[in-house]
């Protein structure tokens, strides 16, 4: 048994592989004690414990074994579930990488946002907030009866706040509103893996991915089919496992 | 430490605001420097200087000026240090690396502007610099837009020269620079009061070579494979060598190099055999910059050589000691100044063929071009990096970034699935 923890800004994914198959998953939040939250996961005897996400540090000076980069691990655990994949966009809580995959599997090249979060899933939960939506699922419901036609064009969360909220004071529609903040998400990780110089098959994770509006709109507007697993924002932990897996 | 303070009161520096950045400075200096596992033990002098930086070598630069010499402040590689010392002057390395006096600085800057520009003006406005308040007078140069017209503010608040340095490398280039320098050993000569003679000329010619070759033998010792010494330290070492007295600093380069040469017979390094190699190019890195390197070294790879101008663009390169009389050595310190590889010429076909060998030579695994913010020279010079690296199948990784420490969680994720993906 490998275990693989993902110790993320908004949640830590926990995940555990036996051969070929994944026996037990967990997806909790991170709170504000995340080394304490993540080692009480953590039930049996594993052969190797690897951590990544921003906790990864934290976690190997406390139980992990190892460490591996949320880049490598999303690569890994991606390259599990769609065998193949080239290319993975992982959109998680305060970050957006694009990864590119050799025919091995191999990570060769990503990007990754810099300082700030416009974008993430961080973004689409403060702007949930804000047009009063109790849950960033309904959010993306709504958003996908949402007109075209309005345009955010600020990436800072707080400016971008303050321009959705102008819109709603100058009678815009609040789906319509909802569907602009889910395209600026998308515009920027379309910009991403534009640069990156992707290529198909296109494999979405993280937290983000569980959004349908946001695969709609990057499906269209890149022109390809975006690929989702069942859980994609356990693609990292998943990852970390096999690769405890991998190197024993 | 021995107490300074007098020292620094008397020289009109303001002290609240040097007690916070002298606070600054050591915990940074303990977690990059003194964590290190298995430093040369030469390492020491250089610790001890930077423990003293606004302690000894101030002193020193005092003790000059009380005896009627000059010190002059510098702000690129270009300024031929040769010139200032054989007319009697110190030259002092006056760039900075450290977020200070930000406030001050924007009376006078706009906000978006490079940190290495937004450092020195800060330095100044706020009064914390001692080399600063040393300096009689600072050469400034015009290698980018943005400090060409900082000099012009800064000669409010001291007296800046500019020294225009072309931006290409054609024959009537090589004359406006040659006449360049000539102008600045006549206005040297009559700020000092010295006159620069052929024998003066020549022991300082002299004694920068010395440096640089001191720097270089330091460089070639990194080629070994465990590296004997690490790239912070090395760094640190190239930063130092900006400001510190050029004949003793040279030697205590040398005992290191000695030292080190011991380690690669022995086998012995910073780092394990094997370890990824990479090289830094890009920005210069002012002290106490040390930021990348840090994260680079704590994420499972070593730096083994600096494409930068605090590394080998400083030392790379002699002026030519063959040639009689002042006229002669002048053109030969011309010459061997505009063999720079910086951004600031188009084409700097100069930098990428330089790139390239030294991968070779320093058995490089991937290279990080890191950029300052808001450097337009560097940041799109980047392109034509990526463009040759690439053709020759070498690893790259772009980063961007300025003197605050709010990204570093994210550059160590960057950085370590950079060598991972080289470790692959």
């Amino acid at each position: 048994m490998y275990a693989g923890i993902d110790i993320g800004s908004r949640t830590i994914c926990f995940a555990v592989v036996s051969g070929d198959q994944v026996i037990h998953s967990k997806i909790t939040d991170t709170g504000f004690e995340p080394v304490k939250i993540a080692r009480s996961l953590l039930k049996g005897n594993y052969e190797k414990i690897v951590a990544t996400g921003y906790g990864r540090h934290a976690a190997v000076s406390d139980f992990a074994g190892k460490v591996i980069t949320e880049i490598k691990a999303h690569a890994l655990g991606a390259g599990f579930l769609f065998p193949g994949a080239r290319t993975v966009l992982d959109i998680g809580g305060q970050d957006t990488k694009v990864i590119l995959l050799n025919d091995g599997g191999s990570v060769t090249d990503f990007q990754m946002n810099d300082k700030c979060s416009a974008g993430t899933g961080k973004f689409l939960e403060i702007m949930s907030g804000a047009l009063g939506y109790a849950h960033v699922s309904e959010f993306a419901r709504i958003a996908l009866n949402g007109g075209s036609g309005v345009k955010i064009s600020s990436m800072c969360t707080v400016f971008a706040e303050s321009e959705a909220v102008s819109l709603l004071h100058r009678g815009v529609k609040r789906e319509d509103i909802s569907l602009a903040l889910h395209a600026s998400v998308v515009d920027k990780a379309a910009g991403m893996l534009v640069r990156v110089g992707f290529r198909n098959p296109l494999v979405f994770t993280g937290g983000v991915a569980n959004n349908p509006c946001v695969v709609k709109l990057l499906s269209e507007r890149l022109g390809v089919e975006v690929l989702v697993p069942p859980q994609p924002q356990l693609v990292g932990a998943l990852g970390a496992a096999l690769s405890g897996r991998k190197e024993t | 430490m021995a107490d300074y303070r007098k020292m620094w009161r008397d020289m009109g520096l303001n002290m609240k605001n040097h007690d916070q950045l002298l606070e600054a400075l050591p915990p940074t200096y303990h977690d990059a420097y003194l964590t290190q596992d298995n430093r040369p033990e030469s390492m020491e002098y250089f610790d001890f200087v930077v423990n003293e930086i606004h302690g000894l070598r101030i002193q020193e630069l005092q003790k000059h000026k009380a005896s009627g010499g000059k010190v002059i402040g510098t702000f690129c590689v270009f300024v031929p240090e040769e010139i200032i010392r054989a007319a009697g002057g110190i030259c002092i390395g006056l760039c900075s690396g450290i977020e200070i006096g930000t406030a001050e600085a924007e009376k006078v800057l706009p906000r978006n502007i490079c940190p290495l520009i937004k450092s020195f003006m800060g330095f100044k406005l706020a009064k914390v610099c001692p080399y600063f308040e040393s300096s009689d007078m600072v050469v400034g140069e015009t290698t980018c837009d943005g400090k060409k017209k900082a000099f012009e503010i800064l000669n409010d608040y001291v007296p800046v020269y500019v020294m225009e340095t072309p931006h290409m490398k054609k024959e009537r280039d090589c004359q406006l620079w040659r006449e360049e320098v000539r102008d600045f050993a006549r206005h040297i000569e009559e700020f000092t009061g010295i006159g620069i003679s052929a024998s003066s000329l020549a022991q300082s010619v002299r004694e920068s070579n010395e440096k640089r070759r001191a720097l270089k033998r330091l460089s070639e010792l990194r080629k070994c494979d465990p590296a004997p010494v690490s790239g912070k330290d090395c760094l640190l070492i190239e930063q130092i060598a900006m400001y510190d007295d050029v004949v003793r600093f040279t030697a205590k380069v040398n005992e290191l190099c000695d030292e080190l040469e011991d380690r690669v017979n022995a086998g012995s390094g910073v780092f394990p055999a094997g370890t990824p190699r990479l090289l830094v190019t890009g920005t210069p890195m002012a002290i106490p910059n040390w930021k990348v390197p840090h994260i680079i070294e704590t994420s499972g790879a070593v730096i083994v050589a600096e494409e930068l101008c605090t590394g080998l663009r400083y030392f790379e390169n002699e002026v030519d000691e063959k040639g009689t009389g002042v006229d002669a050595l002048i053109n030969n310190i011309a010459q061997r100044y505009l063999g720079t590889n910086c951004a600031v010429f188009t084409p700097n076909t100069g930098r990428m063929e330089r790139l390239l060998q030294l991968v070779k030579e320093y058995r490089v695994d991937g290279v990080i071009h890191c950029a300052l913010s808001f450097c337009d020279s560097y940041a799109v010079e980047a392109n034509r990096v990526e463009k040759v690296l690439r053709q020759e199948n070498i690893p790259l990784l772009k980063i961007e970034t300025g003197y605050d420490q709010e990204d570093t969680g994210q550059l160590k994720t960057r950085i370590e699935a950079f060598v991972e993906m080289i470790k692959e």
